[in-house]
């Protein structure tokens, strides 16, 4: 059974389609990469999925644990509040959008746990150590809010702070650009081992290929709004069909 | 005859070349055979004759432009030329192994670990898969010191051994060969060649590239001579 099927979304600015008519469907454990260059449509595309905007055509199913498939939007705000506190994840590309910023590590991870119910506040840091030392934070952090944090540091926080409520699905927007790449690298493998971990499905946007070979098993090709190719992420990269894949696989500077 | 794991029949290669003004250049056609559990069938020709697209082609990494790829076994029959992603994926879990001439380094994850994760993947416990692991590197010559170092660092025929352990550690119905034995010393190349008779015998079926004429004389069971099916007009 998938846990996601999309079907003909777009998503219109006005006059113009910032996506349309895109179909896929997305089953647990699988990791999706939605690759393009800037302006394509990709992170329409990742709001629309997740109901950040607003559907214009086509629909969002979704199937819930209990197995009932939900049409995303006629879902009521309170519903959809209550996927992302408990079913669904979302990492920014910039920190500050996904942390509180003066909130401590601990304090950062420990609020899923509180919005969820728990009360218990030994159990919840209990908790918060055990995600801070899964994404290699030393316990030594847990007190300094993540301004005193690098990139890397706060990226892998953000992690934590969206994965310590166990849930199903998690959006990434471009999480590892604006990061060295050897810091890309580490964070990269830590996100590909907790998502075989987990058994999570992860939709990722990047514009960065090497990105979505990685870490993902198929990969979506994003131009002018619309997937103009999709496949196995290595059969996309390795013998791309569409024009334009091949001008971006073309375009990566051999390391 | 049993039904042959692999049977490719009809099956033509051609690349578009959307940056060169949509030249085609068709690479093979008409390409035609079968293999069986228990043989090693050896892809034959001249360098740029297309062996290892035949071989990327029928791992679902290179898209067939049309024909057939059957596979059979464990319960699956599928054509991987019009099989999906989630369906490849599957066979590549279950039932086919590709062994690449180089090795693709994850970043940080040690050589032990990297020999290990096929067979974690498909749920063997830890202890157990490093242990088979740590066996076929040690088999394969690399000294234990470096184990537990990430293989991004190790030489090339260092590199190329550790692929080799990852590709041979879990047992699948088709194991897919491009020169398993490049760039490696006579000693090593001779333990490539028993661990292909091992599989052979545990009924794997091979399908293989050898460029070393003394290795391939060794494991062939029968050759493809794959300048047959090589297009003869590359067509503008």
């Amino acid at each position: 059974m998938p846990i996601l099927e999309v079907s003909n979304l777009g998503h219109r600015y006005g006059d113009r389609y910032g996506c349309r008519e895109v179909t896929f469907d997305l089953w647990p454990g699988e990791v999706l990469a939605i690759v393009g260059e800037s302006g394509s449509g990709k992170s329409t595309l990742l709001k629309t999925i997740s109901q950040r905007l607003n559907p214009t055509e086509g629909t969002v199913r979704y199937w819930a644990t209990d197995g009932t498939p939900l049409d995303l939007s006629s879902q009521t705000e309170g519903e959809i509040r209550r996927l992302w506190r408990t079913e669904w994840g979302f990492v920014h590309q910039n920190s500050e959008d996904g942390l509180r910023m003066r909130v401590s590590a601990g304090g950062n991870v420990g609020e899923p746990l509180m919005a969820n119910g728990l009360r218990h506040y030994g159990k919840i840091r209990e908790k918060a150590l055990e995600w801070l030392e899964r994404v290699e934070i030393p316990s030594s952090r847990v007190d300094d809010p993540p301004t005193s944090f690098s990139g890397g540091m706060r990226q892998r926080l953000q992690i934590a702070r969206n994965l310590v409520v166990s849930p199903r699905l998690v959006f990434m927007d471009e999480p590892t650009s604006g990061l060295d790449v050897s810091v890309q690298a580490r964070l990269l493998d830590l996100i590909r081992s907790l998502v075989s971990d987990l058994g999570l499905a992860v939709i990722i946007v990047t514009h960065d290929l090497a990105v979505a070979r990685m870490i993902s098993h198929r990969t979506l090709v994003m131009k002018d709004g619309r997937v103009i190719e999709s496949g196995l992420t290595d059969r996309v990269l390795d013998d791309p069909q569409a024009p334009y894949t091949q001008l971006l696989v073309s375009s990566i500077l051999q390391g | 005859m049993n039904q042959p794991v692999l049977r490719v029949s009809d099956l033509n290669k051609s690349f578009t070349m959307h940056l060169q003004s949509g030249k085609e250049i068709s690479v093979l056609n008409g390409l035609e055979f079968e293999v069986h559990g228990g043989e090693c069938v050896v892809l034959d020709g001249s360098s740029g004759a297309g062996k290892s697209t035949i071989l990327k082609m029928v791992f679902g990494n290179y898209l067939a432009t049309s024909g057939h790829i059957e596979l059979h076994a464990r319960g699956f029959n599928i054509d991987i030329a019009n099989a999906d992603p989630r369906t490849i994926l599957a066979a590549r879990r279950n039932v086919m192994g590709y062994v690449s001439q180089f090795l693709r380094c994850v970043p940080r994850v040690s050589a032990l670990d990297v020999v290990a994760e096929p067979l974690i993947e498909r749920g063997t416990e830890y202890v157990e898969a490093t242990s088979r692991a740590a066996e076929l590197l040690s088999r394969l010559g690399i000294p234990e010191r470096l184990w537990s170092l990430p293989p991004a660092t190790f030489s090339g025929g260092e590199q190329q051994r550790v692929n080799i352990a990852r590709g041979f550690i879990v047992d699948l119905p088709l194991l897919l060969l491009d020169e398993p034995t490049a760039s490696l010393d006579s000693k090593n190349s001779r333990v490539v060649i028993d661990l292909i008779a091992e599989k052979i015998e545990r009924g794997t079926a091979i399908l293989g590239i050898f460029h070393d004429p003394e290795v391939r004389e060794i494991v062939a069971d029968r050759l493809i001579p794959v300048e047959d099916y090589v297009a003869l007009e590359r067509v503008q």
